[in-house]
């Protein structure tokens, strides 16, 4: 949740790109009729990604005209929802979960790097308009912590060295790959598969050697 | 420890493609229009004798809960079931692992319950920072319309059946079910007040249920292996298998499907290779996700993970989310961190909640510090009883439970700290 900012200067106009047009129809679709108040939060979505990760006023009041909703309510939400951004962030917008799960697991040193590296504390944005680091509550890959979100992908079993070759990757303009940064399976056992042997060696995953 | 050949979630890791061609070799879809044939009271009988409860946290009686939706239903009078798939308790990460890499068994599952609960439509209510989980679920929801499974005549069963993907945008709040129903109907995500209940007045309202991934994703199998299979599966209302998260202090942290009832020592020594340091070097453990109550070693050595098991060490199952802290922990300040995620998360609805949650992650800051004293216990432990019963959901009650939890196993550490952090402070005065 976050107030919008009042000095902040958004576009004047916002309207949906024809792509997006055709994305909004296709969601407002999924409700009953006079109840396309649902697509609030997805046309949000859509409007933020539209205007490089920020909900500009602009953009809420067109989905409020779209939907036939009064813009406090659609506003409302937009304050309640804490992925909506009232204000620009940086193009790469890292979130850092410092929840229990990850904090036992060492996420005080992931925000420690990414602060180092950067330059910035948390909540703040890079000079150059590139990053933004904010501090988030539990992303739900809590087996794979500590972890950040950076855009739409998480990446998970992190240290303090795989944050910052990450973000040196990002800052040459490379996507790393997400998930796992130990090169563990998803949330398997990192020394390899406890349950479902068979299946494991069928798809050709190597069997618990112990540890 | 559960057999291989009784688990459910046979592709958890995501050893083979989530998708319909490999989920049907997994036993997706396999027969579904026969097990719609077998009628609307006979599957809920079916999950009735299952004993399958709630793995969303609440742990309530699934087919009970079914039962409350009305049989009849005027002709234009729509129905839903709506999945809770807004996984967001810490240490919880069960339904993301069914959703990206098991798609089907949910899209199935929707299916038949939506069949016996005689519902028009599904929604799956997902967080919205499960972006790839999101977009799989919905290529699965997408594939099941081009087989014919999902849609008019569903699976050739003559029964209609929609089934949508909506996301959220981030609100913990949003997996208390009547928090999630405002949030899908485009408002901000705040509890209602309950009756009316789902099933009588829930989405647009209509009658409604609200069921977990998890749940939802069983049913299929257990209708197949049937309702004794399950059953015999746990220990007697405590039945079948479970995802469990094991986090923290673990050598290997990780997801597994275990049988209700394994004993949590069991469950960490066998797949998340024990405790860092052994499991002498274990400190506390909670057991169910961050809502729940923790347990000091002493009971950790022989506790069993179900339902009635923790509920008996006044903890409970939760969403059988374990989260392991080691002798190095700071548990105050473990803890202090949790007070700041409920904080964080009140919706701001009722005033306990609001204030109460601040007050006390404020207080518990002081306490992490030993900047309190020692009577303040007391009355962060009163005020916790006031927050705690007094709110429209059970957020104010989950926000006071870790609290207490510390102060009941841990209190005289906690006194030590703020006895020596006052005598030193009077030391340099």
């Amino acid at each position: 949740m976050s107030a919008p900012a009042a000095d902040v200067a958004g576009p004047a106009t916002f309207a949906f790109s024809d792509e997006n047009l055709v994305r909004a129809k296709t969601i407002i679709a999924k409700y009953p009729e006079g109840r396309q108040a649902s697509a609030v939060i997805p046309l949000l979505d859509i409007a933020q990604r539209q205007c490089g990760n920020w909900l500009p006023c602009a953009a809420m009041d067109h989905v409020s005209e779209m939907l036939g909703m009064p813009r406090i309510r659609v506003y409302e939400v937009a304050t309640f929802y804490t992925m909506f951004n009232l204000k620009p962030v940086g193009e790469h917008f890292v979130q850092i979960c410092t929840t229990t799960p990850c904090w036992l697991r060492g996420s005080d040193e992931i925000v420690a790097a990414c602060e180092r590296k950067l330059g910035i504390h948390l909540g703040e944005t890079t000079a150059d308009g590139r990053f933004t680091v904010i501090e988030v509550e539990c992303l739900g890959a809590c087996v794979n912590a500590p972890m950040m979100q950076v855009g739409d992908d998480y990446y998970e079993d992190l240290t303090a060295e795989r944050t910052e070759a990450i973000l040196d990757a990002l800052v040459r303009g490379e996507r790393p790959a997400p998930g796992s940064q130990t090169g563990r399976r998803t949330s398997m056992p990192a020394p390899g598969p406890t349950t479902l042997l068979d299946r494991a060696e069928t798809a050709g995953i190597a069997p618990k050697t112990g540890r | 420890m559960l057999r291989d050949e009784d688990r459910i979630f046979t592709n958890l890791y995501g050893w083979e493609s989530p998708f319909l061609e490999a989920a049907r070799t997994r036993g997706d879809w396999d027969g579904t229009k026969d097990l719609i044939a077998l009628g609307r009271d006979a599957i809920i009988t079916m999950v009735k004798d299952s004993g399958l409860r709630g793995r969303g946290g609440a742990g309530f009686a699934t087919g009970l809960k079914w039962s409350f939706m009305p049989k009849e239903r005027p002709p234009g009078r729509p129905a839903y079931l709506v999945v809770n798939a807004d996984e967001g308790e810490p240490g919880t990460c069960k339904d993301r692992d069914i959703m990206r890499h098991d798609p089907h068994k949910l899209v199935e599952g929707c299916v038949i319950a939506g069949f016996a609960m005689n519902v028009t439509a599904v929604y799956i209510y997902i967080r919205g920072e499960f972006y790839h989980e999101a977009s799989n679920v919905q290529r699965a929801i997408d594939e099941a319309y081009d087989a014919g499974l999902v849609g008019k005549n569903a699976c050739g069963s003559g029964f209609d059946i929609d089934i949508y993907l909506h996301r959220g945008a981030g609100a913990y709040i949003c997996g208390e079910e009547t928090a999630l129903i405002e949030s899908l109907e485009g408002k901000k995500g705040q509890p209602r007040n309950k009756p009316p209940f789902p099933a009588q007045a829930g989405l647009y309202s209509c009658p409604t249920t609200v069921n977990n991934v998890e749940t939802i994703a069983v049913v299929p199998t257990i209708l197949r292996r049937g309702a004794s299979w399950f059953a015999g599966l746990g220990r007697p209302k405590n039945s079948g298998t479970k995802v469990f998260c094991i986090s923290g202090h673990v050598n290997n942290p990780c997801n597994v499907e275990e049988e209700m009832g394994i004993p949590l020592k069991e469950i960490i020594e066998k797949h998340a290779g024990g405790v860092r340091g052994g499991w002498d070097n274990l400190l506390a453990v909670i057991p169910g996700g961050s809502s729940t109550p923790m347990l000091p070693r002493g009971i950790c050595d022989t506790v069993l993970m179900d339902f009635d098991s923790l509920r008996e060490v006044r903890s409970g199952l939760g969403t059988a989310a374990i989260i392991v802290m080691d002798k190095s922990t700071d548990l105050v300040k473990a803890i202090a961190r949790l007070a700041r995620f409920y904080a964080h998360e009140s919706c701001g609805q009722c005033t306990p909640c609001r204030e109460g949650t601040g007050w006390m992650m404020r207080m518990m800051d002081r306490m992490a510090r030993g900047d309190a004293r020692v009577e303040e216990i007391d009355m962060l432990l009163d005020v916790s009883k006031e927050i705690e019963g007094h709110t429209i959901c059970a957020h104010g009650d989950a926000a006071a439970w870790p609290i207490q939890g510390l102060f009941r196993h841990f209190r005289p550490e906690v006194e030590k700290r703020l006895i020596g952090y006052r005598t030193q402070k009077l030391a340099a005065e």
